[in-house]
């Protein structure tokens, strides 16, 4: 019910209750499953795009700057900036926002931060949700920030329209590692930070990496489709100062120059499918787990400890068990449980 | 089937006013975040504008103010009086910093909850946190 009513304030533009369905998307399946029925339908206009690269590389700040060019053009964008959960504690804190600062009251921007709650990847659970939720109340822009660890380029390259990779100066042994793999995660480089020495020997390495990899990868690529995505576009590479906006115009022409790419050649459909495809698998896996935890739950369900009992007694073998509560699983599915 | 584990107890430490360090703010941001709570964490320098407009945008169950310039009776009222105009009543909000025992009374007219100056064990912040959320 009260879904229902922030809905209603939500369609004639009240901030707040954006924030509300938001956090409810965050905290729970049932309310993002009904939050998705009511404005799934709405959305399907917002440009999607992400920002990867290691921790410190100047993400935050890189935002900041495509935020305030997206505003000056007369544009809306939404910004969903992730940072991890300690794993010790299961808090976070998260300071992407520091970055931001020019752009807080802008009616036209709107910046969440997100903790990625132990999810593997760049993004939390709940991102697509965001993403659902800030297309529907009409941004033209939703810009992702990820967790800058580990392999988050690649889910974040499942979701987005555009993802930039960003590198800094002095990170040649990174680029090294990235080897093979790279060119089906990125759209497009920036090379942050360009004040620093070595910003064009970063460039050349990486143009060099893009030689190798162009000839290699065609034909054995992971991600579906994406093969034919890369026949014809080689990611450019482009300097930037965040800090100080330089290359930052450029990186917006080369931004609408893959949004072009993307909008003209069918590559649309394969990021969609990609995109989609992700999404439904995590639902699904999450639907599931759900159901999971509640029949292992002995308060929840008590003859799991009779079952238990029958393992550890050796009456019964792990498999066996596993088979009789997966068929339950599937029936409260059934049931709606 | 609601994952209660999932609600987390979210918080946004913002430093008002034009004094220049954060280094109490920022103790405090770090003892929430390893209490379990989802701290956001906005810098020095916060007009009330930026701070209400961080409410709205990362809907928090609390939010911290932090303040030592002693700039806490122009600030709050306008904090109190953008919250109220964004029709904001469910934050818990507590101020942290030097504030003068005469002037509490009228700051929690304004509906400043709690008051944690310098010194108060981290601890109790948190407990005090756990103790009052309003939703
Ligand atoms: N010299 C220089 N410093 C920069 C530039 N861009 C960003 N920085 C600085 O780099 C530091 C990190 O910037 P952030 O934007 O917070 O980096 P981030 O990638 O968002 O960091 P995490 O979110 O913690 O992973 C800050 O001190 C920035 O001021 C730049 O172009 N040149
Ligand atoms: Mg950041």
């Amino acid at each position: 019910m009260e879904i229902q009513a922030l809905v209603d304030k939500f369609k004639v533009g009240n901030r707040r209750a954006l924030s509300r369905l938001i956090s409810l998307a965050e905290n729970g399946f049932k309310d993002a499953r009904l939050i998705s029925k009511e404005l799934f339908p709405l959305t399907g206009n917002a440009y999607i795009l992400g920002i990867t690269g290691a921790p410190g590389t100047g993400k935050s700040t890189l935002t900041n700057k495509l935020v305030q060019l997206i505003v000056e053009n007369g544009e809306r964008v939404g910004v969903i900036a992730i940072d991890p959960t300690s794993p010790f504690s299961g808090g976070a804190l998260l300071g992407d926002r520091i970055r931001m600062k020019d752009n807080y009251t802008n009616q036209n921007v709107f910046i969440r931060s997100m903790a990625n709650r132990g999810r593997l990847g760049g993004m939390a659970r709940a991102t697509k949700d965001v993403i659902t939720i800030m297309d529907a109340f009409g941004f033209d822009y939703i810009i992702i920030e990820t967790v800058g660890v580990g392999q988050s380029e690649v889910d974040v390259y499942g979701t987005a329209h555009t993802t930039l990779v960003l590198v800094v100066p002095g990170m040649g042994d990174d680029i090294q590692a990235f080897k093979a793999g790279i060119m089906e995660t990125s759209d497009l480089f920036v090379v942050n930070k360009m004040d620093l020495d070595g910003a064009n020997k970063m460039v050349m390495e990486i143009e060099s990496m893009l030689d190798l990899n162009q000839k290699v990868e065609v034909s054995r690529s992971k991600y579906e489709n994406s093969a034919m995505e890369q026949q014809s576009w080689r990611p450019p590479v482009q300097k930037v100062n965040a800090r100080r906006g330089n290359g930052i115009p450029a990186l917006w022409e080369q931004i609408m120059s893959h949004r072009h790419h993307v909008e003209s050649k069918g590559v649309l459909e394969c990021k969609q499918l990609n995109r989609f495809k992700n999404e439904l698998l995590d639902i699904l896996e999450e639907r599931f787990k759900l159901q999971i935890d509640q029949i292992l739950d002995p308060k929840e369900n008590p003859s799991i400890l009779e079952d238990i009992r029958a393992i550890t007694e050796r009456k019964a073998n792990p498999y066996s068990i596993a088979e009789k509560l997966g068929k339950r699983v599937i029936e409260s599915l059934e049931n709606g449980a | 089937m609601e994952m209660s584990e999932q609600r987390k107890i979210r918080v946004v430490v913002a430093k008002p006013g034009l004094d220049g360090h954060d280094r109490g703010a920022k103790v405090v941001a770090r003892a929430l975040r390893d209490a379990g709570m989802e701290v956001i964490y906005t810098g020095l320098h916060q007009t009330p504008r930026q701070i209400v407009e961080t409410v709205i945008q990362e809907d928090p169950d609390v939010l911290c103010l932090s303040i030592l310039s002693g700039a806490h009776n122009a600030i709050f009222p306008r904090i109190m009086e953008l919250m109220g105009e964004n029709e904001i009543d469910d934050v818990l909000i507590l101020a942290g910093g030097v504030i003068p025992e005469a002037d509490r009374a009228e700051l929690k007219d304004l509906g400043l909850e709690g008051f944690h100056g310098p010194g108060t064990p981290l601890k109790e912040i948190v407990d005090y946190i756990r103790n009052h959320l309003k939703r």
